[in-house]
């Protein structure tokens, strides 16, 4: 490495105050694998920065899988309300008779939980990580060149869109913050009625438009960026890795934002 | 035809590694376009020392931008504003006179500050202890050809292997990872015949002896923005690639693919 010996004895020359500490060297850490404890080969690879890029990426294509289903099942709700009531029913059918009315969805929803609490559980030691690496930040001001704002605001896109499911689930699958009164209570299985009770409330709906188009942010670079870090990366299809990311925000965002406007406009009521 | 430039320098200043640091203003006068940007830091230099103050403490070497020891972090980007250039090839004809000038030095956990501008970028040579050569018994020279080698894999490699180790991946990335730099180092030697015997213990070592010291990749493709060498994010892909193959495969097995 050119920083080494020559260039610090040449400032050592020019100036006489040089700290001699800084010139210790770091042990050598060349050995550090025989140093380290055995465990299983997955907490072994997890353990690590690129382990926890995997498991970002693996937990953030599941979650996608389940945006893309979601949305998709939600236009029903454009073919009335039979449609989408039934639909709803269906997916707790899901695999019914081999197993009993709603376990096939009770194993999906844990698998969707635990994907969303390695994301968090990943994101959360990563940037940990992070700030350690830089502990005295520029004292000047940075000028990025490629850095784009979906990818330097992962982490508040995520938050928000995290705030934003907890609401979402308190709204429309519990029917604890669903609206009550004139237009009648929430009825669990009655989803077309839920949702445009909701959604008639301008503000509520939204906080569903600004959610969706930050879940869309934070897609357009993480659907990217799976890619590079599961590794992906071939002549052959680089360049379509940033239409697919576009094109998944795009059609996630257009649909669900399509469903809060069409209830206030009254297209579904 | 030259032209001449008046600048402000605003440089950071900082007497060791302990001491907080501060930025200190400066004027140069009557600068040549020609002057490249480590002789701006020569010119202030002798200006300093003539009103017996003390000289600014940077790292150079080479000046011709191969040596990978000139660093600073100029108006917010590494190496200055001029893509694919190191700072030592980096001209005042990139500035306006009168311009301000901000120079930092890089930032990050692993690369202390030894004085002024000048920082200890040694955990990089902690991650090439690591793994980043083959272990053979070299001998004389062997003759060319020997092992063929496909021209296109043979472009590749030189294009990681031209990483001049100078830090500016690390220093231009917002989360301080030295992810380029690891990946430069692993694809240089995993894309070639020679590297195959240890390419997964290699990727394996050189990975983890990065997680000591460096924070991570989060795909934002500053550090190749700010590459000298313009060494593509593609290499932190097969990086990734092969770390996992380390924790996967089974090395007995390996030679089945």
């Amino acid at each position: 490495m050119p920083v080494a010996v020559t260039s610090i004895l040449t400032s050592m020359v020019t100036s006489s105050t040089v700290h001699t500490e800084a010139l210790r060297r770091a042990p050598v850490t060349g050995t550090a694998l025989q140093a380290r404890k055995k465990r299983p080969f997955l907490l072994d690879l997890y353990s690590t920065s690129v382990g926890k890029k995997y498991a970002m990426a693996i937990s953030g294509i599941a979650m996608m899988g389940f945006v893309l289903f979601h949305m998709i099942g939600n236009l029903k709700m454009y073919m009335g309300a039979t449609a989408l009531d039934h639909y709803a029913e269906f997916l707790r059918e899901l695999l019914y008779p081999i197993v009993p009315k709603g376990v096939m969805l009770w194993i999906l929803r844990g698998g969707l939980i635990s994907m969303l609490f390695l994301h968090l559980h990943a994101a959360w030691s990563l940037t940990k990580l992070n700030r350690h690496a830089r502990p005295v930040k520029y004292q000047g001001a940075r000028d990025y060149q490629v850095a784009k704002f979906a990818s330097r605001t992962m982490r508040w896109t995520g938050i928000i869109v995290l705030a934003y499911l907890v609401w979402h689930i308190l709204d429309l699958t519990l029917g604890v913050v669903n609206a009550t009164g004139t237009n009648g209570e929430f009825v669990t299985g009655e989803v077309y009625n839920n949702v445009v009770r909701s959604l008639d409330r301008p503000v509520v709906a939204a906080f569903y438009v600004v959610a969706n188009i930050l879940l869309g942010i934070h897609l357009f670079h993480g659907a990217w960026s799976i890619f590079q870090s599961l590794g992906w990366n071939n002549p052959r299809f680089n360049n379509w890795r940033r239409g697919f990311a576009t094109a998944f925000a795009t059609i996630i965002v257009v649909g669900n934002v399509s469903f809060p406007i069409a209830v206030i406009a009254g297209i579904v009521k | 035809m030259s032209h001449l430039k008046n600048l402000t320098l605003k440089v950071w200043r900082q007497s060791g590694p302990k001491d907080a640091g501060r930025f200190e203003t400066h004027e140069v006068a009557e600068i040549s376009d020609e002057a490249s940007f480590l002789e701006l830091l020569d010119v202030l230099n002798e200006q300093l020392i003539s009103e017996n103050k003390e000289a600014v403490v940077f790292d150079h070497d080479c000046r011709e931008g191969i040596c990978g020891t000139c660093s600073l972090m100029i108006n917010g980007v590494a190496h200055g504003p001029q893509r694919a250039t190191t700072t030592c090839q980096l001209h005042m004809r990139s500035f306006k006179s009168n311009d301000t000038i901000v120079v930092e030095p890089w930032r990050s956990a692993a690369f202390p500050i030894i004085k002024d501008l000048m920082v200890d970028r040694s955990p990089l040579d902690r991650i090439i202890e690591a793994g980043g050569y083959i272990t053979a018994v070299t001998g004389g020279a062997p003759d060319g050809n020997l092992i063929a080698v496909p021209k296109p894999v043979a472009d590749a490699a030189m294009d990681s292997a031209q990483c001049i180790g100078c830090g500016a991946c690390v220093a231009a990335c917002p989360n301080g990872a030295a992810s380029l730099f690891t990946g430069a180092k692993i694809a240089h030697l995993n894309r070639l015949p020679q590297g195959q015997p240890e390419r997964y213990k290699r990727a394996e070592a050189m990975v983890e002896t990065m997680d000591e010291h460096f924070g991570s990749c989060t795909n934002h493709g500053e550090c190749s923005a700010a590459c000298p060498k313009e060494i593509s994010i593609d290499v932190i892909a097969l990086m990734n690639k092969d770390y996992r193959a380390s924790k996967f495969k089974s090395r007995k097995e390996i030679s089945r693919g």
